[in-house]
């Protein structure tokens, strides 16, 4: 085993490249070295992104927010312009682990480790986020739902890495928030999660929507059906009430110790619709 | 297999080591330095036992690699007292009996240090959910609670 620490991302690219062994990439760690030392891979390289130029910092630019992938979630939190414009990323990405983990994690780290309990990517999703991924052949921008390809895997090619993440610039009366049900308060994972993000018009009707849930299926789910219904609508009763049938609706969850599938079906509507009030609310609809 | 060669800071001293590329930090600091305070209670990141301070940020040492270590500087437990003085968190923690066992309390420690350094007056709450990441199975966590909340009365008349 080797451990190399490249500074540039065309080194992290190149090495991630090589044709013999195996390649883990570390940023935060909170997923690798419990992988590790659970004997789940033992990679023959480990390529600690820290070092690249640009990868440890947030930058506000005239499209919106470009987040290295070696942020971690606590520096999300601490970046005020960050949560003003995306509360509902940032919450989501601080409801992650301990503080101990919330100052190593990423959420590119989270979004690749392909759970699809991840905290974070069902806020990205609804944030419409993109990921710039670097190759051998170059740069490309992906949407976020485009990463997780099932569970613990990617659709990442080979040598390729993602450098950040991307977020737009926020347009007058638009908000996000992003829910989990957890059986405790803190550290867990989540059961079942939503999403959601919304402009409105100055009357406070609403826009555009997307709604995107966790731990409801293999990978995070946008649901594009449940964004139509709140479109055109003032969130009120009848369209929060639609808003959660069709959620509800379509969850492909699993039973499993922490949830039955009948109670994460439930769950996922009762998120969305809390979810998309705390949303209209932080636009400014009333 | 050949090391990889580190140079860090560790509680003010310039350090240099040798560690396999897999050897966490916690293992560093416990086999190779002899710096036993931070415990391994699950090794996962999910106890805080191991907690150290990377960089002025609270972190668990079994989720870094010895190797990540290199040039940047690192608080242990070991560092905490002055000399034979302890720390006004160490004084409360022994007045109020904040620990049974004792596995956890340098994590305790390290993590309540943290906190205090970015919050010199936290509520009850705010102990709380910054002490989160620390499991104690023996306290109950109450005398934690109240040994942080006598320290930082003590710490704010000083």
């Amino acid at each position: 085993m080797r451990y190399i620490r490249p500074q540039s991302i065309e080194d992290a690219v190149g090495l991630l490249a090589e044709p013999d062994g195996t390649a883990a990439i570390l940023a935060g760690g909170s997923d690798l070295l419990v992988r590790m030392k659970g004997g789940f891979i033992e990679p023959d390289l480990i390529i600690d992104i820290k070092a690249i130029h640009g990868l440890g910092e947030i930058r506000e630019t005239a499209e919106g927010f470009s987040i290295g992938s070696a942020v971690p979630c606590a520096v999300l939190g601490e970046n005020a312009a960050l949560k003003k414009a995306w509360p509902g990323v940032v919450e989501a990405a601080r409801l992650i682990g301990s503080k101990q983990v919330q100052g190593r994690c990423t959420i590119v780290g989270n979004l690749c480790n392909a759970s699809p309990a991840a905290d974070s990517v069902p806020a990205m999703v609804a944030a419409g986020a993109k990921a710039v991924v670097v190759g051998p052949s170059g740069r490309r921008t992906v949407p976020v739902e485009a990463v997780p390809a099932g569970p613990g895997k990617t659709s990442l090619a080979k040598g390729e890495i993602i450098e950040a993440i991307l977020l737009d610039k926020r347009p007058p009366h638009a908000g996000d928030a992003y829910l989990r049900f957890i059986p405790r308060t803190e550290m867990d994972i989540a059961v079942v999660s939503a999403g959601v993000n919304l402009t409105l018009d100055e009357k406070g009707t609403v826009k555009t929507a997307r709604v995107a849930l966790g731990a409801a299926a293999p990978t995070v789910l946008l649901v594009e059906e449940a964004a139509e219904v709140l479109v055109g609508s003032k969130l009120d009763e009848a369209a929060l009430e639609r808003l959660a049938k069709v959620c509800s609706g379509a969850c492909r969850p699993i039973d499993d110790k922490r949830g039955t599938v009948e109670f994460r079906r439930k769950v996922a509507g009762v998120l969305a619709r809390r979810a998309a009030t705390t949303a209209y609310k932080r636009a400014g609809g009333k | 297999m050949a090391g990889v060669a580190v140079s860090t800071t560790i509680n003010g001293d310039n350090v240099e080591y040798l560690c396999q590329p897999d050897e966490t930090l916690l293992d560093v600091l416990r086999d190779r330095l002899g710096l036993t305070g931070a415990k391994e209670g699950c090794g996962t990141g999910d106890c805080g036992a191991c907690s150290v301070i990377l960089d002025d940020r609270l972190v668990c040492s079994c989720l870094v690699l010895g190797a990540e270590a290199e040039g940047r500087n690192v608080e242990t437990i070991e560092g905490m007292a002055h000399g034979d003085k302890l720390h006004p968190l160490q004084q409360k923690f022994l007045e109020h009996a904040a620990l049974q066992c004792g596995i956890c309390t340098p994590g305790f420690l390290m993590a309540a240090k943290d906190l205090l350094a970015k919050n010199p007056d936290p509520t009850e709450e705010e102990i709380r959910f910054g002490l989160a990441g620390n499991l104690c199975r023996c306290t109950g966590y109450d005398k934690i609670v109240r040994a942080v909340q006598d320290a930082v009365s003590e710490m704010k008349a000083a």
